[in-house]
């Protein structure tokens, strides 16, 4: 007969039990669980690349809905369960579901500590621990406003570190000296406090909180000491405590945990309980890879093998913010019986620290440089005596014997029972063996069979160093396209890294992202120099030498070597004056061709390269300033006559898109933007096949994006339809922004759309007003340095040496 | 060798390249990323692009008008192109530059 078996929490252990539970005893169980979360089981340790914008939830699920399904496991979402009633065998649920079990599963975390300051419990004090505080720290840090981090250890940086990326200005307030000081010795504390404050953020140590102040809100944080923090948001993240309140109140034994054997069961033999919520011989633990031995143990015992049995273990902590290397292992206070060793390289930013006895490693700081962490850590589990090697011990593994410093061989030359995932618990031999047994060819494939790398992520490198020694060439790590042949990154890794790591130099981003060639290639180099002018407006300095030369020079080159010039027309709409004052341009400088372009503008051809300051000072003489028509960025918003003459006109068309042009030229956008503007559906101004366009009807503004009238003819999709001139602009705008930030270097809006997604672009831009406003403010920023007007700034002289030559020889010379 | 002045290094941008003008034509004087120095033809052997408004990469650059990679140490095209641009001999002493001009007569004749 099926027993009834019923899990209180859905978080990553009880999940984990499953999959061991559902592999040894299937069908044993019919499982229940409710969860108090609304969602299904995800990987908290990724909620901090959540936060920081490097991942989406939808990646970091570990069990989607249809797991559920399939594996006939009913779960209540929502549901949070306020009574065990341990004589009849039930659970109650606060919606008032009652379910009976034969046996029940505790795992009910933990919670987070609340420092009890004055203030603590004012709207915008945040916790740090479950998706719903993510999203309530992403909403608070579209305000980009000021955040205090409270709390100096793992989970207190990587909020800091998120929230940072996020915009927000960022104070961390530590009550101890250094940093993480129950990871890392001071010095290692002191580099990492130096890493954080480069990033921009503010580090306090020593800090006592004294209140937390603001009227209805949070406004200010005060500290002992006098010193006032202005702030609107506050993140405690000072620790945690196991969540037993629930079992104390069930009569169940309770000491800091739930205390279980090491089979994981209470003092009920019914009722077992594991993850953060349990106490296992005196110890509670909060480090994925014990939870994760408790989840095996409790699922074996489940399975009817009562001799599994949870012994206590070491993990090592990695800090898990991007850019930020560190490991740290063991026990590292210094002590009579001890001896350490020590590495310094002041110029690389590395540290590291053993900490020997008796011959053996029982503690490893690694900082700036953690690839020996692996090797560090089996030795110190297999208590090896490194008295042999201990002159270049700290140096690492692959330079031991005199091997080249290959990662590639270090990886070779680990053991076979070598930890690669500390997690999971995952050992070398198990992933080759799972590779040439079952065949897998692709890291999906790895962490689906081995769980090796499939929870905190930074055993990736490994994993895959492993399925190159293992597959060989057959191994081909990089899916995706790489941007150009100077990289193994596609454009979107290198995007995502730009802003995670915070690189900010074409140097910055060829050094970290290692580079293979020594100053890219004329594909690579413009691409990272408009992702760079995207990203950091205020910061990046544009670096010409990297652009093409039409961006260089600020106007169209011919086959001949001669340039074309189209000046700024607003909205397509001239008058006598600068069309006099373009007449005069072309006698003077003997133009040999004027054409009136399709984007409603008019072009003179056939410029010589030195001539192009002078026509410029002509045309800017006039009111001209350059129309961007060489510039992947937006060249013309074309119009229609509109309300003010046509007949059919339904809204001021021309007037619109004048105010579009006005407020958007000058910004670079991955590829080339045209716009246009019909004033009614006729579409006179063909606004239904361009990047974004406008149709106007009676009752507003219909808002088309995603066409194409080149190489590919594709009609537009309509975005929306909004009631004012105002919001139109703002959509446009924000539509622009996110391709701007999201586009791959020279993809269209149509290109872009169609990998996003309509449907995303429309809900993002539409529907999600905060969105839509976050990317408003974003160009807004942006452009306070784009518009500038290239062309009257080359006409004071900037960039002289391109208009001219370096010499003229041999004129003279060919005489004698 | 009859050697004649150009200039200085500091009037080309690093990654850059600037032009001589002579009667037979223009001569695109080239600067790298680690301050080489090198000249070829400004006239790219495909469709005589003008290899000066090129983005320097290297010790190579791509003309502007259809992407040719061409070496600045050779003259040659890189990759599956092929073709030839006159390299001219550049001589750096301190800042100054200075280019032969037997290799510039030698061509007019």
């Amino acid at each position: 007969m099926t027993e009834k078996l019923v899990i209180i929490g859905n978080g990553m252990a009880p999940g984990r039990m499953l999959e061991h539970l559902l592999e040894q005893a299937p069908g044993r169980y019919a499982v229940t669980i409710f969860n108090a979360e609304p969602r299904v089981n995800y990987d908290r340790i990724m909620l901090s690349p959540v936060l920081s914008g490097e991942k989406a939830y939808e990646e970091i699920i570990i069990h989607g809905d249809g797991w559920y399904i399939a594996n006939d496991i009913t779960l209540y979402k929502g549901h949070k369960i306020v009574a065990i009633d341990r004589t009849a065998k039930t659970v109650t649920s606060d919606h008032g579901v009652t379910e009976a079990y034969d046996k029940l599963v505790i795992a009910t975390g933990s919670v987070p500590f609340i420092i009890p300051v004055p203030g603590h419990n004012l709207p915008g004090v945040l916790t740090y621990r479950d998706l719903d505080d993510v999203q309530a720290m992403m909403l608070a840090a579209q305000s980009r406003a000021k955040a205090v981090v409270i709390g100096g250890g793992l989970l207190g940086l990587e909020a800091a570190a998120g929230l940072n990326a996020q915009g927000m200005d960022v104070t961390v307030l530590h009550v101890m000296p250094t940093l993480m000081e129950r990871q890392l010795d001071p010095a290692a504390g002191y580099l990492l406090q130096r890493a954080v404050e480069q990033r921009g953020i503010k580090v306090i140590t020593k800090a006592n909180t004294k209140a937390i102040t603001g009227d209805g809100k949070v406004e200010r944080v005060e500290l002992a000491d006098g010193t006032i923090i202005p702030a609107t948001l506050v993140v405690m993240a000072v620790g945690i405590r196991p969540n037993s309140a629930l079992a104390k109140e069930a009569g169940i034994a309770v000491n800091r945990g739930i205390v279980v054997d090491a089979g994981m069961r209470s003092n009920d033999p019914d009722i077992y309980a594991l993850g953060e919520c349990a106490e296992v011989g005196g110890m509670v633990y909060g480090l994925v890879a014990p939870l994760y031995e408790m989840a095996r143990v409790a699922a074996h015992q489940l399975a009817g093998d009562e001799s599994a049995a949870f012994a206590h273990m070491d993990t090592p902590t990695k800090l898990k913010v991007t850019g930020i290397d560190l490991f740290s292992l063991g026990d590292f206070a210094e002590g009579e019986d001890r001896q350490e060793i020590v590495l310094r390289d002041a110029s690389a930013g590395v540290y590291k620290r053993l900490v020997l006895k008796d011959d053996r490693i029982i503690g490893t700081v690694l900082y700036g440089e953690t690839a020996d962490g692996a090797w560090f850590n089996d030795l110190k589990k297999k208590q090896t005596d490194i008295s042999e090697m201990r002159d270049t011990l700290i140096f690492g593994q692959s330079y031991q014997g005199g091997a080249p410093l290959d990662p590639m061989a270090a990886v070779a030359a680990l053991p076979d029972d070598a930890e690669i995932c500390g997690c999971n618990g995952v050992c070398k031999g198990k992933i080759t063996g799972a590779i040439t047994g079952k065949g897998l060819t692709s890291l999906d494939d790895v962490r689906a069979h081995t769980k090796a790398s499939a929870s905190c992520g930074s055993c990736t490198g490994l994993v895959e160093k492993l399925m190159v020694l293992t597959l060989g060439d057959t191994y081909n790590p990089a899916a995706v396209q790489p941007m150009c042949s100077c990289t193994t990154f596609g454009h979107d890794e290198v995007r995502r890294l730009i802003k995670a790591k915070h690189l900010k130099t074409i140097p910055a981003v060829m050094q970290e992202l290692e580079w293979k060639t020594s100053c890219g290639c004329a594909k690579c180099r413009p691409a990272l120099n408009y992702y760079l002018v995207c990203d950091w407006p205020d910061e990046y300095a544009d670096d010409y030498q990297s652009r093409f030369i039409n961006e260089r020079v600020h106007a169209n080159i011919q086959k001949d070597g001669t340039y074309s010039v189209v000046p700024r027309m607003w909205g397509g709409v001239t008058n006598a004056a600068e069309l006099r004052a373009i007449a005069d341009v072309v006698d003077k400088f003997e133009i040999p061709m004027v054409k009136v372009t399709g984007g409603q503008r008019i072009d003179m051809l056939g410029i010589r390269k030195e001539d192009l300051p002078a026509v410029w000072a002509d045309l800017g003489q006039a009111g001209f300033v350059s129309g961007h028509a060489y510039a992947k960025g937006l060249r013309t918003v074309k119009t229609c006559v509109g309300s003010d003459w046509c007949r059919f006109g339904t809204q001021d068309s021309t007037g619109l898109g004048i105010r579009i042009e006005k407020f958007m030229w000058g910004s670079w956008t991955p590829a080339k933007v045209k716009m246009a503007v019909s004033g009614c559906p006729r579409n006179c101004a063909e606004a239904t096949c361009k990047d974004v366009g406008v149709i106007c009807v009676d009752s507003g503004y219909e808002i088309h994006f995603a066409g194409a009238a080149g190489l590919d003819i594709k009609g537009t999709e309509v975005l929306g339809q909004v009631r004012t001139e105002d919001e139109a602009l703002e959509h446009i705008v924000a539509l622009t922004q996110m391709y701007r930030e999201q586009g791959r270097y020279l993809e269209r809006i149509y290109k872009w759309a169609k990998r996003i997604g309509i449907a995303e672009i429309k809900r993002q831009i539409m529907d999600d007003a905060h969105k839509r406003e976050a990317y408003y403010d974003r160009f807004i920023f942006s452009q306070k340095f784009a518009q500038v007007d290239p062309w009257s700034e080359r006409v004071s002289g900037k960039d002289k040496h391109e208009f001219q030559p370096m010499a003229s020889v041999g004129f003279a010379q060919a005489a004698e | 060798m009859n050697w004649i002045s150009i200039g200085t290094l500091s009037d080309i941008p690093r990654r850059g390249a600037r032009c001589v003008a002579t009667p037979q034509g223009k001569i695109a004087v080239f600067r790298t990323a680690d301050d080489a120095v090198f000249a070829i033809d400004d006239h790219c052997p495909h469709k005589g692009g003008p290899l000066s408004q090129g983005i320097v990469h290297g010790a190579a650059v791509t003309c502007p008008l259809h992407n040719w990679v061409i070496s600045l140490e050779t003259g040659k095209a890189l990759g599956a192109d092929e073709g030839t641009v006159r390299t001219i001999p550049v001589k750096r002493e301190g800042e100054r530059l200075f280019l032969a001009l037997e290799a510039l007569a030698s061509r007019a004749a």
